[in-house]
């Protein structure tokens, strides 16, 4: 049959032709342009649109950028070196870099304190956000608060020492009896801490700030970006156990705590946070008792914390609801308490479900943190809006100031926020 | 806890408060209750020892006083001789306009971006994630303060409109953008001129009569009547025809530079745009997230079950996705219309009048009471809050599925 | 465990505290450190130098009050305070005196509860406007937009002069110095308005200082000075006496430059009395006997304070007017020291 058919046509390919390319429209950038950015009239109008905007944005901001100068002392002298054309003037950041840093009082000797402080915190923060890490590197994140307490403010070591002691014994006590009863180590374990830091207290000596190896630095010379992330970390890490016992809370059957949780949540999260600032700038100290002064960071340390762990504890709450209900139930039927179901089956679930939440709260109260500004206080933006943009040399330099504090805000939210999608892809995979 | 027979009835003793559950929570319940009023106890007498301490009391007769300073935009009838009380509920006024319009215009802003950035189009796509990472994540504070440095830097000033080449020029003649605000005409009402404004209302009521008629007749016969085109011709003919019919009874009041200030006309301050434009522009990107997150919620299946049954592209999103979406979405955008409100506090660093400016600010500063002021400021921002949920949970609950 | 820290530096901090007096001058003694008040920043009168070391003529008589005290003029901690937080801050303790441009009115004396020592700048209200304008008077300026630096008696000035005048304005109430500036400048406000030597210490770095004039007219009184709590008397005659030896030192030609010598010994019995070497003023202040010789070194004498920071050879330009001495028709006077 073969033969006969082969003799009846004229010709027979007998090899396959080799693959050609496909057509030069229907492949390359050129088939990627067409289906991305001119499948239709309408879709092309928005690329030519975009394409303008993006023109007009950039040309009058490339050569104002590229010609930026960044050797001056003022901004007479850059408007100098300029000499008409359009260009930035970086000089004031090059200028005032330690101000807009670590604000303008703190002692500029010391500058490698809180810098030693900040690359720390990432060796404190490392273990508790990836999990991959040894176990063991959490030595260091319970470590880091004293550390960094004393690398910032200085002072007599002892002090620190003696707060981790105190949370040692606490933590002891609270080991020893929590297998018989969560309630009686907890309490026990505070009850503890207490006694330690007030029997210390009593015996580090009058004068020992002064021997001290660190010279100390009031909280009131802190300032600038450092400002920001000091009230940004310890807000955030404070409001998370007052979160998660204000979630619990709400969650409960006695309506008389549940009730007072849920005033304070609605509460905190139905007032601006800039009202909470003026609760701590002009009336919280009249609520300390009188002979006590407590200085304005501390205050507004316990305003952003309230206002925080108000927002973490409705993102707990979220995380304890979406659990389900089989597992209560299951921890119940396995005898275990309320302390105990909570602590080893319910709680570890939910936060795990609400860690994404919480990482978007926390660069919310980071963003928020600028705030402080209004109430005289100089972080980041306080120190451009207050000093910097009066004092006689960069009075006028807005752009290159905001745009720099937009900068720095941006990389670190940024950073926070692709670490939390990160982290939610993870999660879900562990669920599945 | 269930037994097949009941436990022997115990009498109670007082080691059950501590060790039986059922007593227990009461047990709680009285030593919280007892530790707030302790803790609120020390912090009264910790305030009044205080204030005595310093000859000083809670008094809030101040709000009955004249107030003596002026507020540039004002919607009441004020003046520096009206009492602090009116000052407050002038700023009150101002945070509701600020708070009402931005939330209108970052709804526009964040539902645009929302569906761009699910768009086909890569360079629009990769712009909306570009606009949305950027603006979420600096804080609003700076871009209050930057959007209202480009209002002053970048517009003229009133007095780049004057001399016979002037530098700046008004759109149309008639409104003029300058560093101060934007000043549009105001129209004047003519003897007549309700007749226009009624024919308006009533064209408005005639699109909705029928739309409401063509969606009938769709489900009905499954005729498409074009709405478009008749809704756009009922909303103007009708009123442009009654308009000349009357002899042109509305008139316009065109600012003119007069003096140091445009005269005339209707301003809307610098302040309020700039504090207006930041904060839309600032939780559209919020709601755009939000909103994209809605549309992706829509399970695949519904999109091409909607093709299959042969809607076009705009009709699915219109009937099918978005519908849907709204249920995830509506959520979030209460919650970002609440943030819209309590940001808009930051009024204060544009200099506009919110109440945080007048009853937090100007009025705390002159009188010095601190304490009332704050407490004040805290109750009113509360009941605006509570009201915005209380009102947007109504709407929630009346969209949300009916599951049966 | 972060929230334990806090506890700690809490219980600390309390134990320290604890151990504060009734008295503020015993409180600061203790401290070793006077906590003053000052604003966040105005040129010539109190604002931080690139270094961060605050200068001015407030801060002058912070570092005054401080010699005085401690014997040491850099012994102060300075707090800045906005309108809003400086009475606060005072009244709750956290701030020792405050030497802030606060003017000196019947309700923050009496209904506030503070005392005012004395004035160390008698100043007032003016206008500042742009001389491309062409306004001469502030009688001229209706329908005018005015920047008003809030949290001052300002706003209450400005509201009563216009009214007075019967013309009308629009209020642009801006929170920093700084930022008015900006509004001034681009044009956004056709006036800026605040305290006198505030408008010649703002103007003192424009570009142009020359471009911009400050009309004649001064609306409102205002003596600025230092204040301090009411009822704590003895705190009150340290800062007021401190504020007086600095005035009857420049009176009496005491300046830093003769003041060694002079504390020597001299015939005149005031000069005496007033260094310390005739007398015992001191010891009745709970001082020492040399306090005002510190006050008066810290910075020199009022005279020489004034010069150097606000002076006219300064670029605030300011003129000692009425802030002379009362034999130069000024004033400035200070009762005995005896």
């Amino acid at each position: 049959m073969s033969d006969l058919h082969a003799n009846s046509v004229a010709f027979v390919r007998t090899e396959t032709i080799p693959e050609s390319p496909p057509p030069g429209v229907a492949s390359g950038p050129i088939k990627w342009m067409r289906e991305n950015l001119f499948a239709t009239p309408a879709n092309t109008l928005l690329t030519l649109v975009a394409i303008y905007m993006i023109y007009l944005i950039l040309a009058p901001t490339m050569p104002w950028i590229l010609n930026g100068v960044w050797n001056a002392n003022s901004l007479s002298e850059c408007r100098e070196i300029l000499n008409g054309k359009s260009g930035a003037c970086f000089a004031v950041l090059s200028e005032r870099w330690p101000q807009l840093l670590f604000g303008f009082k703190y002692p500029a000797e010391y500058y490698w304190r809180p810098t030693l402080a900040f690359v720390l915190l990432f060796a404190a923060v490392a273990p508790v956000l990836f999990f991959d890490l040894p176990r063991k590197l959490l030595v260091m994140t319970a470590l880091y608060p004293f550390i960094a307490f004393w690398l910032i403010w200085g002072g007599t070591i002892l002090v620190p020492i003696l707060a981790l002691v105190g949370c040692g014994v606490g933590y002891a006590v609270y080991q020893r009896f929590v297998a018989s009863n969560f309630a009686a180590g907890f309490f026990g374990g505070i009850a503890a801490a207490f006694i330690v830091w007030s029997l210390g207290g009593a015996m580090i000596p009058e004068g020992a700030s002064e021997a001290a190896m660190l010279q100390p630095v009031p909280s009131r010379d802190l300032g600038g970006f450092m400002l920001n992330m000091m009230l940004g970390v310890t807000c955030v890490s404070l409001s998370i156990p007052i979160g998660i016992a204000l979630a619990l809370g709400r969650q409960s059957s006695m309506p008389i705590i549940k009730w007072i949780c849920v005033v304070f949540i609605e509460f905190i999260r139905g007032v601006p946070l800039i009202t909470l600032l003026f609760v701590a700038s002009v009336m919280l100290s009249y609520f300390f008792p009188p002979d006590s002064s407590v200085d304005l960071f501390l205050r507004v340390v316990i305003m952003i914390t309230m206002f925080s762990a108000a927002y973490i504890a409705e993102v707990i709450r979220g995380g304890l609801a979406a659990l389900p209900k089989g597992q209560y139930e299951a921890a119940d039927s396995l005898g275990l308490d309320y302390a105990q179901a909570m602590r080893l089956i319910i709680l570890p679930q939910a936060l795990k479900i609400s860690i994404p939440g919480i990482v978007n709260v926390a660069v919310g109260l980071f963003k928020d943190t600028t705030l402080v500004s209004v109430i005289s206080m100089f972080d980041l933006v306080g120190m451009i809006r207050g000093p910097i943009l009066a004092s006689t040399e960069w009075n006028g330099v807005y752009w290159e100031l905001l745009g720099f504090a937009a900068l720095l805000f941006f990389v670190v939210c940024y950073g926070i926020s692709q670490y939390s999608q990160w982290l939610e892809r993870r999660l879900a995979t562990d669920h599945r | 806890m269930t037994t097949m027979t009941d436990p022997p009835k115990a009498s109670f003793r007082l080691s059950m408060l501590v060790y039986d559950t059922r007593y227990r929570s009461l047990t709680f319940q009285a030593l919280a209750a007892v530790a707030l009023a302790l803790s609120f106890l020390y912090l009264g007498s910790n305030l009044i020892n205080n204030l005595r301490a310093a000859g000083l009391n809670i008094s809030y007769s101040f709000l009955g006083a004249p107030a003596g300073y002026d507020i540039n935009q004002t919607l009441i009838e004020y003046d520096s001789q009206s009492s602090n009380a009116r000052a407050a509920v002038v700023g009150l006024i101002n945070t509701l306009i600020v708070a009402f319009l931005a939330c209108i215009t970052a709804t526009v802003f964040g539902v645009i971006a929302g569906v761009l950035r699910l768009s086909n189009n890569w360079l629009v796509s990769k712009l909306m994630a570009l606009y949305v990472e950027i603006f979420r994540n600096i804080p609003v504070l700076i871009w209050i303060i930057i959007i209202f440095t480009i209002m002053t830097a970048v517009m003229p000033a009133p007095r780049a409109f004057r001399g016979d080449e002037p530098e700046a020029s008004m759109l149309f003649d008639a409104i003029a953008f300058t560093n101060r605000g934007v000043y549009i005409p105001a129209p004047v009402w003519g003897p007549g001129s309700m007749m226009v404004v009624a024919t308006f209302i009533a064209s408005i009521i005639g699109i909705f009569a029928y739309r409401r008629y063509a969606t009938n007749l769709l489900y009905a016969t499954g005729r498409l009547l074009p709405t478009t085109w008749p809704t756009i011709a009922l909303l103007i003919v009708p009123s442009v025809l009654m308009f000349f019919i009357m002899g042109q009874p509305i008139g316009l009041d065109t600012p003119a530079l007069k003096g140091f200030n445009f005269q005339g006309g209707i301003k809307v301050g610098g302040p309020l745009i700039a504090l207006w434009f930041a904060l839309s522009i600032y939780t559209g990107a919020f709601i755009a997230e939000n909103v994209r997150a809605g549309i992706q919620a829509v399970s695949k299946g519904q999109t091409e079950a909607a093709a299959a049954l042969g809607l076009r592209p705009r009709r699915v999103m219109n009937l099918v996705v978005l519908p849907q979406a709204l249920r995830v979405i509506i959520p979030p955008l209460i919650s970002q219309y609440l943030n819209i409100t309590k940001n808009s506090s930051l009024a204060i660093a544009v200099g506009y009048a919110d109440i945080t400016a007048t009853l937090g600010g100007i009025t705390l500063n002159q009188t010095g009471r601190a304490i009332e002021c704050v407490l004040l400021l805290m109750l009113f921002y509360l009941t605006i809050s509570l009201c915005i949920s209380a009102f947007m949970n109504v709407y929630n609950n009346a969209i949300k599925l009916k599951e049966r | 465990m972060k929230k334990s820290v806090i506890f700690g530096a809490l219980t600390v901090a309390g134990l320290a505290a604890g151990a504060a007096a009734a008295g503020t001058l015993d409180d600061v003694k203790a401290r070793g450190k006077l906590n003053c008040g000052v604003t966040t920043g105005l040129v010539g009168f109190a604002a931080p130098d690139a270094n961060g070391n605050w200068d001015g003529f407030d801060v002058g008589v912070c570092r005054a009050v401080a010699a005085a005290v401690l014997g040491d003029p850099t012994a102060v901690e300075f707090v800045p305070t906005t309108g809003k937080t400086r009475f606060t801050a005072l009244a709750s303790g956290e701030i020792d005196m405050l030497a802030r441009n606060t003017t000196w009115t019947f309700s923050r004396d009496v209904d506030l509860k503070f005392t005012f020592v004395g004035v160390n700048y008698y100043d007032g209200q003016g206008f500042m406007v742009p001389s491309e304008l062409g306004v001469s008077s502030a009688k001229e300026l209706d329908g005018a937009t005015v920047c008003i630096q809030t949290g001052t008696t300002t706003e209450l000035n400005l509201a009563d002069f216009f009214r007075a005048n019967n013309i009308s304005y629009e209020p642009v109430p801006i929170e920093t110095n700084a930022e008015a500036q900006q509004q001034y400048l681009a044009g956004a406000c056709d006036v800026y308005t605040t305290d006198a030597s505030g408008l010649a210490a703002t103007r003192a770095t424009f570009e142009n200082p020359g471009e911009h004039v400050l009309l004649p007219e001064i609306i409102s009184k205002e003596p600025l000075g230092p204040l301090v709590r009411h009822g704590d008397n003895e705190w009150g005659d340290v800062v007021r006496w401190s504020l007086n030896a600095l005035v009857t030192a420049e009176e009496l030609g005491v300046t830093s430059a003769n003041i060694a010598e002079l504390s020597a010994g001299t015939n005149n019995p005031e000069v005496n009395r007033l260094l310390g070497t005739e007398g015992s003023l001191g010891e009745m202040l709970g001082l020492s006997a040399d306090w005002a010789k510190n006050a008066i070194m810290a910075g020199g004498n009022y005279g020489e304070l004034f010069e150097k920071n606000i002076g006219e050879n300064t670029p605030i330009g300011l003129a000692r007017g009425l802030n002379a001495q009362w034999t130069d028709g000024g004033l400035i006077y200070s009762p005995p020291f005896r």
